[in-house]
């Protein structure tokens, strides 16, 4: 796309009209990829033509119709392409040119439908985030591909693996029955989330923090937000990325290597977005059923809210993981829940609560748990132990500003003795 | 001209970050970071990455089901890529200019560690 000579606010609008332009030509023709053709093509059209011709009146409806048009005309290609006597396409039901110039119909449902087909539980994660930032985000393969760190011709191919998949799987495009809705809408918040993290805490390379997928993952939940309004766990994640991603500019230093959260400069942290948080966890604590968005949202809350420190709440938020324990038999909030612990109680507490996890094997060889070790240690005067564990959890860690940070940490404690 | 410039270490060699001291670490940090940097900078660096650690490092081979075996305990003595720059430049010569550069990063003391680096030069692999 010449994306240059569009200003931001028609990029923008062009971003947030692809999805639902998409949506709508999907539900009449189904085929993932030459659909997601004709709406790349007529983004390209309207990249070219608007900055001459100015935004059109009715910008979504000029995309649809040139997108539409565009699948017609591939449409009756395939047909001519095809034997006559051939069965129409089987994954276009719909051979009849739509009627091109009646006001094409827009549905808001077909943006969540298509969130809901990218992020298929049959897709694995690496290709339900392709597809997703593609499909839904409207990011170019190679945007895609560089937030990825990997070649574009790598990114390419893993997409159009995921949509092969789609059109194998026989994924309908449609809306999940309510039986299966809670599920599904289970999975497109996975996804999201674990763009977010992406973007947040890169799983590898040097940089901490890719903030473009961060972002790109808080604009989609947003998006969410407005398509599934009732459900408070979309709330609670929107609200946990918002808490989390309101302390980027505190969490690296000036070479990008990690600051802790209790050496973190709060005044750095962002109010707005904390503000914001604030206010959608507490709206999605009041719709009853409670989930482990809303209880990860509610804790990152209760950080955010402390001026100092030393003002965190930690038995309350000890509390929250106690109930995130009961809720999924996830060792990372046993782990949390025993940090918590040593922060109320002392890090002998800590370390006793700790313990079992030693055993659990789906920690086997997770530099994270060491690295709490290590803390919790280090508080009790147990240095020698201590340095040990940074050492063990830094040669753990596939990420290099966290293992310069349990390098560092164990060579602070052998200086001073 | 690509090519790749290997850091190897042996184990148990002079190159153990893990128990300098933390002025020593951070000073070394430092100067790959800024290496990193310059070599961006000037539109050399295709592609530069640290390896985890070799105690994580696993060899693998297929058995006669295909499937894999591996195998995670080595020798001592064995060396270990630590990490490696894939730099595209002008001559062999250039190429070897940044490995030396390379080499000078500082270890214990501030007193440069002389690293080995292997250079070599990238087969040209046929247009797909």
């Amino acid at each position: 796309m010449t994306a240059g000579k569009l200003d931001v606010s028609t990029e923008h609008l062009l971003r947030e009209l692809a999805p639902q332009v998409l949506g709508a030509v999907m539900r009449r023709y189904r085929n993932l990829n030459s659909c997601e053709d004709a709406v790349q093509e007529a983004l390209i059209a309207a990249a070219t033509q608007w900055p001459d011709e100015g935004v059109p009146h009715n910008p979504r409806g000029w995309l649809l119709q040139v997108a539409l048009r565009r699948m017609t005309d591939t449409v009756r290609s395939e047909i001519a392409r095809r034997n006559r006597e051939a069965v129409a396409m089987e994954d276009s039901p719909l051979v009849v040119a739509p009627a091109l110039y009646s006001e094409p119909e827009i549905d808001p449902d077909d943006t969540l439908v298509l969130l809901f087909m990218c992020c298929h539980p049959s897709l694995s994660p690496p290709s339900a985030i392709a597809l997703t930032l593609r499909a839904v985000g409207g990011l170019t393969t190679g945007e895609i591909a560089k937030a990825f760190l990997v070649p574009e011709a790598t990114m390419a191919q893993r997409i159009s693996r995921a949509k092969q998949s789609v059109k194998t799987s026989d994924v309908a495009f449609q809306m999940p029955e309510a039986s299966e809705r809670a599920e599904r809408l289970g999975s497109v918040l996975h996804v999201l989330y674990l763009i977010f993290n992406e973007g947040y805490t890169s799983s590898s390379g040097t940089e901490l923090q890719r903030t473009d997928l961060s972002s790109e993952a808080i604009r989609l939940t947003r998006l969410l937000v407005k398509l599934a309004p009732g459900d408070g766990e979309v709330l609670g994640l929107l609200a946990l990325m918002l808490l989390t991603d309101a302390r980027r500019l505190a969490r690296s230093g000036p070479n990008g290597e990690l600051i802790p959260l209790d050496e973190q400069d709060r005044g750095l942290w962002d109010r707005e977005m904390i503000a914001e948080g604030v206010a959608l966890v507490t709206a999605a604590f009041s719709r009853g059923a409670v989930g482990e968005y809303q209880l990860q949202a509610a804790i990152a809350a209760l950080h955010d809210e402390a001026a100092r420190v030393e003002d965190t709440d930690w038995a309350q938020i000890q509390a929250l993981y106690g109930v995130l324990m009961r809720m999924s038999d996830n060792p990372m909030a046993a782990m949390n829940h025993a940090i918590a612990a040593a922060m109320a109680h002392g890090p002998t507490r800590g370390l006793e609560l700790l313990t079992p996890l030693e055993k659990d094997e789906r920690l086997r060889g997770n530099h994270r748990l060491d690295a709490v070790r290590a803390h919790l240690l280090e508080r009790a005067g147990e240095r020698d132990r201590a340095v040990e564990l940074y050492q063990a959890a830094a040669t753990k860690t596939s990420s290099i500003p966290e293992r310069n940070y349990l390098m560092l940490k164990a060579a602070k404690l052998r200086d001073d003795r | 001209m690509k090519f790749m410039l290997m850091m190897n270490t042996p184990a148990g060699g002079e190159y153990q970050i893990m128990s300098w001291p933390k002025q020593d670490i951070e000073a070394h940090l430092a100067f790959m970071m800024d290496f990193h940097k310059k070599l961006t900078a000037s539109g050399e660096l295709v592609d530069g990455q640290g390896l985890s650690a070799p105690s994580q490092a696993k060899l693998v081979r297929a058995g006669k089901d295909g499937k894999p075996i591996t195998d995670g305990v080595f020798p001592e003595s064995k060396e270990f890529l630590a990490g490696f720059w894939v730099v595209d430049v002008p001559s062999a010569a250039r190429a070897y200019e940044i490995a030396a550069q390379a080499s000078l990063a500082p270890g214990v003391g501030g007193v440069p560690l002389y690293l080995p680096i292997e250079v070599r030069e990238i087969g040209v692999a046929p247009k797909t």
